[in-house]
């Protein structure tokens, strides 16, 4: 499937219902992992929506990323418990690790950063998740070996 | 109708009428930043709180009910205002003694009249970059107060779709799509925006000290041109009443500062007409494919054209706008006829608009003279400061005339500032080259007025000449609509000939008119429907009462002609008064 029929597919699948903008957004992001600006100008026109509306919808969700995320998804959960826990230093700490803010991805696309609001296991605070796998009772020195296990895991892959 | 109660006093207004409207009509004015007549209430400054029995809520967005029991004012409502204000303030910077808006920002006088002086809270202000790309609008999201009036505009007065929201919350900020720069967006430049903004946070591109600069330079040889609409609307920021005529009064001041010769862009509509009106009629006797036609002198509707619109290129008149004319008629007919070196010829502009300042640089066709046929186009506000600055007593200035060859004009001309004016005038012309007599009633009352779209019929030698004049892009879309499905289906057009104007009212309501607080119609601030209609009015009365109403008559066209263009429509009008279109992107980088 060429990228251009991604955005095609999913505008004559939403088009005539109304109010279905955020539905067709989230389909082009399942399939692509953000919403790119040529999926979303094809998508604008395919479903004879102004670009502009777009935008508004795509920055005013925090769902939406408008940039390719990186392999690997750090999810620091900032809850209460895990926060209470002291994960606002572990955010810190991989902050000043990565070189990147929160919602940002490395140059190199290999990590992306981000905050979730509890994940449900507050018995593990301070948790982060790391494409589905969770890790406990977390503190800033761990944040230098789970950079390092995930960079040999993609570096091995390749 | 409901009735209710507002301070105590019985009111009665239609039903669906807002609590804020229904007290202007009783002459209460409830403090408001977003509100505008030209837009839909967005709730978005909070400022316009009352009491409505007894609970707090925004007057702009609540329609009024029967027996509803309304307080306008008191100790908790103004407190609650005040701070509102100071919120908004908190976050909105502290520079109007360097603003271009100082003087005439709603923001200012609300902060003025609510006696914000002591306790300010925190300012927060963020500064962002300043989207100067387009060199007509100036957009500094510092400034913004996020009362989403510019917005509205733009997207459904205008229906460009170049401004939105971005973001939500404290990061809210209008941008367009993805926060790209304003020249790379859809973006046509009318500067509707910047006239409906309440403080300085959409502005006119300022080009007044290139144009001193040029006045000061001994070498150069400066001529200057006035938009019709610039003269029924220059005196509000001089303390004059509405839509007074003061042609005089300008010239003589545009004198003083400096310029070595007075043009009026009234010649160059003049000059639009004759050229318009023969294409018009080769098209409507000669090549009926090739109808409907387009006016072409609104240079906002031009870029709409090229980036929305494509498929109507070759309906669209080849004309250049009236002052585009003048420019090219300055450097070439007036440098001969003076012998004066065109390459020292410099021409400013004086326009109601924010568009012809991207008008003059569009395409190679604006150079037609060998050089750039306009060099700077200003707004009335921007004229209005110089003048302001050059230490003129504008109020007491006597009257002067313009200069020939470029000075002289008809009636015709100076309505093209109202929407419905250059459909009139290129009727009376083209009514004459086709039937060799002249217009018993040179007046269509059908196409005047503030409705979107105005319709009439002119019988011209037999001929039914079908008519449509829009105003406000936002309602060209039905026309065009109506014109395609008739063309595919293979149906009689709906309209021969149709006028377009961005702004709504056309250009006496232009994006670079003046916007002055206080008044005879003191608010809502800004644009309104009553000012729109008072300017066309002293432009409509200016024909009226022209000694020649036709601009086929005006001696100095004839002159020009017969000296210099030779055949309307010929070899070297096509070279100096046309120009090309050519389809372009909405977004930039759209076709990669």
């Amino acid at each position: 499937m060429s990228d251009a029929s991604v955005a095609a597919q999913i505008a004559a699948k939403w088009r005539k219902k109304r109010g279905s903008l955020i539905m067709a957004l989230h389909e082009l992001q399942d399939i692509k992992g953000y919403v790119p600006w040529n999926d979303a100008l094809e998508l604008a026109q395919a479903m004879n929506i102004p670009l502009a509306r777009i935008y508004e919808v795509l920055t005013f969700y925090n769902f939406f990323k408008l940039d390719a995320p990186g392999k690997a998804v750090i999810s620091v959960c900032t809850g209460t418990a895990c926060y209470l826990k002291g994960n606002d230093k572990t955010l810190e700490e991989f902050k000043k690790q990565l070189g990147i803010s929160e919602g940002e991805s490395t140059p190199d696309r290999m990590f992306h950063l981000q905050c979730v609001r509890c994940v449900g296991c507050c018995g593990l605070a301070p948790v982060c998740v790391v494409n589905g796998k969770t890790y406990g009772r977390v503190t800033t020195g761990d944040v230098s070996n789970i950079i390092a296990e995930w960079r040999k895991k993609f570096e091995e892959e390749e | 109708m409901v009735k209710l109660k507002i301070d105590n006093q019985e009111v009665e207004v239609p039903a669906g009428t807002s609590v804020l409207d229904a007290a202007r009509s009783v002459q209460i004015e409830i403090p408001t930043l977003c509100n505008h007549p030209d837009v839909n209430p967005s709730a978005g400054c909070g400022m316009c709180i009352v009491k409505i029995n007894g609970r707090i809520m925004r007057s702009c967005c609540t329609p009024v009910a029967e027996n509803m029991e309304v307080i306008t004012t008191d100790a908790e409502l103004f407190e609650t205002r005040r701070m509102v204000l100071k919120l908004i303030l908190s976050n909105h910077p502290n520079s109007c003694l360097s603003c271009v808006r100082s003087g005439a920002c709603e923001l200012q006088e609300m902060a003025n009249t609510f006696n914000i002086v002591d306790a300010p809270l925190p300012n927060l202000t963020k500064r962002y970059d300043i989207d100067d790309s387009t060199k007509a609008v100036v957009l500094d999201n510092s400034k913004c107060i996020l009362c989403g009036r510019c917005v509205e505009v733009c997207q459904n007065q205008q229906n460009i779709w170049a401004l939105s929201f971005l973001n939500r919350g404290l990061a809210t900020r209008i941008m367009p799509a993805n926060g790209i720069n304003l020249a790379d967006s859809p973006c046509i430049k009318c500067g509707q925006c910047s006239a409906h903004c309440p403080t300085g946070a959409i502005v006119e591109y300022d080009d007044t000290a290139k144009v001193w600069e040029m006045l000061r330079n001994p070498d150069l040889y400066t001529v200057v041109q006035i938009a019709p609409a610039v003269r029924v609307a220059i005196g509000e920021e001089f303390g004059f009443e509405f839509g007074k005529n003061l042609t005089g009064k300008t010239y003589a001041a545009l004198r003083r500062m400096g310029f070595d010769k007075v043009f009026d862009t009234n010649f160059g509509a003049d000059l639009t007409i004759i050229e318009e009106a023969t294409e018009f009629v080769r098209r409507f006797t000669k090549a009926p494919e090739s109808l409907p036609m387009f006016t072409s002198c609104c240079p906002a509707w031009v870029d709409m054209l090229e980036k929305f619109n494509a498929d109507m290129i070759p309906n669209f008149s080849t004309c250049k706008s009236p002052h585009e004319m003048v420019g090219a008629m300055a450097k070439t007919y007036f440098a001969d006829k003076a012998g004066i070196d065109p390459a020292k010829i410099r021409v400013v502009s004086v326009m109601p608009c924010t568009a012809k300042k991207w008008e003059i640089s569009r395409s190679e066709d604006m150079k037609s003279s060998g050089y750039q046929d306009v060099d700077v186009s200003i707004t009335t506000r921007e004229l209005a400061k110089m003048i302001k600055q050059a230490g003129i007593d504008f109020r007491n200035i006597a009257d002067e005339q313009a200069d020939n060859p470029l000075g002289e004009y008809s009636g015709a001309a100076t309505i093209f500032g109202a929407t419905g004016g250059v459909m009139t005038a290129a009727l009376r012309t083209a009514y004459f080259y086709i039937t060799g007599q002249e217009l018993a009633k040179p007046e269509f009352k059908d196409i005047e007025g503030l409705e979107g779209v105005k319709e009439t019929k002119v019988t011209i030698d037999g001929a039914e000449v079908r008519i449509a004049v829009a105003h406000g892009v936002g309602n060209v879309e039905k026309i065009l609509d109506c014109i395609r499905e008739a063309k595919e289906k293979g149906e009689e057009l709906p309209y021969h000939f149709v006028e377009v104007m961005a702004c709504r009212g056309g250009c006496v309501a232009g994006g670079g008119q003046p916007r002055v607080i206080g008044g005879e119609y003191a608010k809502p601030y800004g644009i309104t429907d009553k000012i729109r209609e008072l300017r066309a009015r002293g432009l409509f009365d200016e024909d009226e009462n022209a000694a020649n109403r036709l601009s086929h008559h005006n001696k100095e066209i004839q002159t020009l002609y017969e000296e210099y263009i030779g055949e309307p429509n010929g070899e070297k009008a096509h070279h100096l008064l046309h120009t090309h279109y050519t389809p372009r992107p909405m977004y930039k980088g759209e076709e990669d």
